[in-house]
């Protein structure tokens, strides 16, 4: 059935509609896939603009708040003239626990740090050229402390550090499967397209491949790595081996829409038209199964994101200075962590959100990339 | 009429065999003989009926002589408008392109032919843009002549096909079939899609068009009462051979070989007044992959004789242009429907 | 052959379907695919309903059986099944009122009502042998032992004409043609002896030789066991070579009922008249052009005001047909038409 909006003085724009606003009709239906999408897009931007949106920047540290554990946000202030849309944080104490003999830190309930918007701060950079230092929230004065998501071993903010985190996690996702685009379209192509000999080895080469477990596989590529290269090399690096494992599904994908569309009716008609290989590829099959690729694509993305944090909490993948939520997660790795410091788990929570979202936008995605099924 | 003005194709000892691949590497198993040594012509200005039953070999003999496949042995003579004949069975892509504009195809069906993804002008324009360089306004002024002509409006261009019936998307498909001004148009089962209205909306539609364009079809269908509607010759396939080819009236009144005999008794006559004495043959249509010996009708053939297991018959002319492959031809007495 | 066999009586009435509406709910809009069908189906007669696609000839059989696809459903209507005991009594069920899972559905469905569909293959499970599928059937419905079971399925293959019937049994169904596949559908449909067979569009998948057998197959069946038999079927051939009374359907609606004969022969609905005179004969009578319907079944949403068939009739009666949508009129020759042209036949 072909996705339908209801009034019938919309039928023309149905009539005339070309397959991505069908298909966009039939996605907008899916309320679960919508909702997902905008919170896909609310953390791309939230990647785009981290430093303006985080109160403070990744490797800025207040040596004396180690970690302090998450404050708790009031939003109204009680003053002489009532209640005052104000938000504002208590400040920190420090107290001996009495048994562990270790110090904790209490809220201060003598001390009221006020929160503003658009407050100035640390200088930032936006999009690399753009010099500002006002923060979207941030303490009023410069100085005082504010960690809403707590603090990490050496006073950093944890809210902050997961905003820049946002950064290469959701990027790497894209990079990479921007890699396993070209290789999987280049060599699913041929292989679909060719057939014979050529199919029977790329085939063969795919099997290989996904049959090695892959951590392992993984390790000893990153192993491979050179400790010495500047963080960047090593993001790309990481990008590079995530995209090896992951063109093959793509490869196949893409293949067999190959070989599906080599017989179709219109395929050959266009063939009988005299139209020549390239344009029969390019003008009727590609579209063909470009919206299915899209769908394979964005289903893709959360397995690249989940390599790159499992990889770097493996200690294998990024590493600090970089921050990623894998390596956020790393920090979080021990004992005492899990003891003192539970908070700095939340960037768990931002994973959990992050996959999720895109799971399902992928899902409404494949539900929509064939609009004229019968 | 029948064709008086010559031959357009001469197809000579045509067969097509695929290979059967299984198990371990894809080992050769055997073959498919889907058209196995066929052999007829097609007149100009006629229309020649292709029948049989599914896996009969009428359709790869169709996609033969459009060269959607290479076949595997036999001759394709196609007689030009000027200049010698040439063999399509041995030119390549290249050069099958000017041939390829004479000799155009209808599908069978309406929804998989059209790519869903092109607007109608795309669609119907496509030929006419690769092989005679029509840009903007020249192509949409032909493509909505063509349009017309086939019963559409010409303000439809911009669509896409899902804002089309079954009906209406094969008039599409016959309109792109046209653009090129073909002299041959293989129609596959060009009807069989469709409801019993629209399917006689669209064979008149298609008689108009042969009259008008002096078109020849090569009517691929299983529908007898359609074929025998529209063909003014009717070749019958069985397992991959020619078993009977007459014209149109010859053949569904006196039938010469069994199989035909058989075939058009068992076509329900919407008459409850004349509801027939079906001849129901035992049995299925053989493999053919492993058809029969000898003829490949005789195991379900009630005149059989043991002739018939040994010796395949060859298609040979008993009365004027009446051609059968039967050895019994001469000898037995079938009867053809009451009309 | 047949045409001649007796006018029904109300005893062997099987199947009354009154006034039913079948409804899809769409997010475009609801599709009244069934709209206020009437039929009846006789023991030992052939009642074929016959339409183009999208008359909603194979919704109304599916809902006798309540296996009518989601979001569709029965909205109003009864169908009214009677069940004739060994002594004579009838008990009678209104199927329409039955939730289609429900017990008393699941015992008539297969064991009183057989069902027999257009693709073989998407009917019959790929995974088990042609003996489970049929042993299943017996064992459910007659309680029969697996021995018992084995016994009839293979006697069932048998009349059916299935060669070999001992090894069909244990074949799988991908092992058969497609004509054997309809065959074995055809066994397990009526293994239970059933009092009514449902065919929707039983030979459409299959070649015209192999459809000659299934037809043969099927009357044979029925002078065996006097089943009554619903037909369903897009093939006016067919329709002649099988009927004994004739439906015909357009847009939901019954535009034209009564016996074949005079369907055939005086038909009186312009739709009825119009759909015979578009088919190609294998007559050379005459060689004249085939005459068609101008335009098409309108779209489902669209549907249009008064009669359905107005707006493709050529017999409109100005002001009239645009405006009212006719009941149906008895006709002195037997049978009923939606037209309004034959208002005063019913008035006299």
């Amino acid at each position: 059935m072909i996705a339908r909006v209801p009034a019938p003085d919309h039928q023309e724009a149905i009539n005339v509609a070309t397959q991505w606003q069908l298909m966009w009709w039939r996605f907008r239906k899916h309320r679960l896939a919508m909702t997902s999408l905008v919170i896909v897009i609310l953390i791309y931007l939230v990647a785009l603009l981290a430093e303006f949106l985080a109160p403070f920047t990744p490797d800025e540290f207040r040596a004396d708040y180690t970690y302090a554990p998450p404050q708790r946000l009031h939003l109204f202030l009680e003053t002489e003239n009532g209640l005052r849309f104000q938000p504002w944080v208590y400040g920190y104490k420090v107290e001996i626990e009495e048994e562990a003999l270790r110090r904790v830190f209490v809220p201060d309930e003598e001390v009221i740090h006020e929160i503003g918007f658009f407050v100035s701060g640390v200088p930032v950079r936006l999009f690399g050229f753009l010099e500002t230092d006002r923060h979207l929230v941030g303490p009023k004065e410069p100085e005082a402390p504010m960690f809403l998501f707590g603090a990490d071993k050496l006073g950093r903010d944890l809210l902050t550090r997961m905003i820049y985190g946002t950064r290469i996690s959701m990027s790497i996702g894209l990079v990479g499967v921007a890699l396993s685009l070209i290789l999987g379209i280049l060599l699913g192509g041929i292989s679909g397209f060719l057939g014979g000999q050529v199919d029977n080895i790329i085939q063969r080469v795919i099997e290989f491949i996904r049959s090695v477990p892959t951590i392992p596989l993984w390790m000893g590529l990153a192993a491979a790595l050179p400790t010495d290269w500047p963080p960047l090399r090593i993001y790309f690096g990481i990008t590079v081996i995530l995209s090896f494992i992951g063109w093959t599904e793509l490869a196949r994908v893409v293949r067999g829409r190959f070989l599906a569309l080599r017989t179709e009716d219109f395929v050959i008609a266009a063939h009988l038209d005299g139209v020549g290989q390239m344009r029969i590829i390019l003008h009727h099959m590609v579209p063909s199964f470009l919206s299915h690729i899209i769908a394979a694509l964005t289903l893709a993305i959360p397995n690249m994101i989940l390599a790159e944090t499992s990889l770097s909490f493996l200690g294998l993948g990024l590493r600090p200075p970089i921050v990623s939520w894998g390596v956020l997660l790393q920090e979080a790795q021990n004992i005492r962590t899990v003891a003192t410091a539970p908070w700095l788990f939340a960037t768990g929570g931002a994973v959990f959100i992050a996959i999720l979202a895109l799971n399902f936008v992928g899902d409404g995605l494949r539900d929509a990339a064939d609009p004229y099924a019968r | 009429m029948s064709g008086t003005n010559g031959t357009l194709l001469s197809v000579r000892n045509l067969s097509m065999f695929f290979p059967v691949r299984g198990g371990f590497l894809q080992g050769h198993r055997g073959e498919v003989r889907a058209v196995d040594d066929v052999s007829f012509d097609i007149q100009v200005g006629e229309t020649l009926g292709l029948v049989g039953e599914s896996g009969c070999g009428k359709t790869t003999t169709g996609r033969c002589i459009l060269r959607v496949v290479a076949p595997t042995a036999g001759e394709l003579w196609y007689h030009p408008r000027e200049g010698e004949p040439v063999d399509l069975a041995r030119l390549d892509t290249a050069g099958l392109l000017p041939w390829r504009q004479e000799i155009r195809m209808i599908f069978q069906d309406p929804f998989a032919s059209l790519n869903p993804r092109l607007p109608v002008l795309e669609i119907v324009g496509e030929c006419l843009k690769v092989n005679r360089g029509l840009r903007g306004s020249a192509l949409e002024d032909r493509v909505a002549e063509l349009l017309g002509l086939v019963g559409l409006r010409p303000e439809y261009m911009r669509r896409y096909p899902h804002a089309f019936s079954g009906g209406e998307r094969q008039r599409i498909g016959i309109a792109r079939a046209l653009a090129l001004n073909p002299r041959l148009v293989v129609a596959d089962e060009a009807v069989s899609a469709l409801d019993v209205s629209v399917r006689s909306q669209t064979l008149n539609l298609l008689q108009d068009l042969q009259n008008e364009m002096q078109l020849t079809y090569l009517f691929i269908s299983h529908d007898l009462s359609v074929v025998r509607y529209v063909c003014n010759r009717v070749a019958v396939m069985y397992v991959g051979k020619l078993v009977e080819l007459a014209d149109t009236r010859s053949l569904f009144l006196t039938p010469q070989h069994p199989y035909t005999e058989a075939l058009l008794s068992s076509v329900p006559k919407p008459d409850p007044r004349i509801r027939s004495q079906r001849i129901v043959l035992e049995g299925d249509v053989p493999d053919p992959a492993q058809p029969p010996s000898g003829c490949h009708f005789h195991p379900r053939c009630r005149y059989a004789v043991d002739r018939c297991a040994e010796e395949t018959p060859p298609l040979r002319e008993t009365a004027g242009g009446h051609h059968v492959a039967c050895h019994l031809a001469d000898e037995i007495e079938l009867a053809g429907i009451q009309g | 052959m047949p045409a001649e066999r007796p006018s029904p009586s109300a005893d062997d009435l099987l199947l009354e379907v009154r006034d039913l509406h079948v409804h899809f709910p769409l997010d475009e809009g609801t599709v009244r695919a069934v709209a206020g069908v009437d039929f009846d189906v006789y023991r030992n007669r052939t009642l074929c309903v016959v339409g183009e696609s999208g008359c909603g000839k194979s919704v109304s059989a599916q809902s006798i059986l309540q296996l009518v696809d989601r979001p569709g459903r029965i909205v109003q209507g009864q169908i009214r099944f009677h069940q004739h005991d060994a002594d004579g009594g009838v008990t009678v069920t209104d199927l329409a009122s039955l939730r289609s899972s429900s017990r008393a559905m699941r015992s008539i469905r297969g064991r009183h009502i057989g069902m027999v569909f257009q693709e073989p293959n998407t009917s019959l499970s790929p995974i088990h042998t042609v003996g489970n599928q049929i042993s299943e059937v017996i064992q459910l419905h007659l309680g029969a032992d697996e021995d018992t079971a084995r016994r009839q399925g293979i006697e069932m293959l048998e009349r059916v004409g299935i060669a070999r019937p001992a090894q069909n049994y244990d074949a799988y169904t991908f092992e058969l043609s497609g004509g054997m596949r309809q065959r074995v559908m055809i066994a397990m449909a009526l293994v239970c002896s059933p009092a009514l067979l449902i065919a929707d569009e039983p030979t459409t998948a299959l070649d015209v030789t192999t459809q000659a057998q299934i037809m043969s197959l099927l009357q044979e069946l029925q002078a065996d066991f006097g089943m009554g038999v619903m037909l369903i079927t897009h093939d006016l051939g067919v329709v002649a070579e099988m009927a004994d009374d004739v439906v015909v359907m357009y847009l939901g609606q019954v535009a034209e009922y009564g016996d074949v004969d005079r369907i055939f022969h005086a038909p009186t609905h312009p739709y009825t008249k119009a759909l015979l005179r578009s088919i190609p004969n294998l007559d050379f009578d005459q060689d004249i052009r085939l005459d068609s319907i101008r335009g098409m079944v309108p779209d489902p949403f669209h549907r249009p005001a008064g009669c359905p068939f107005g707006p493709r009739c050529d017999e409109v009666i100005e002001g009239r047909c645009e405006a009212e949508n006719p009941p149906a009129f008895s006709l002195a020759e037997g049978g009923s038409v939606r037209c309004l042209h034959y208002e005063e036949v019913t008035l006299s």
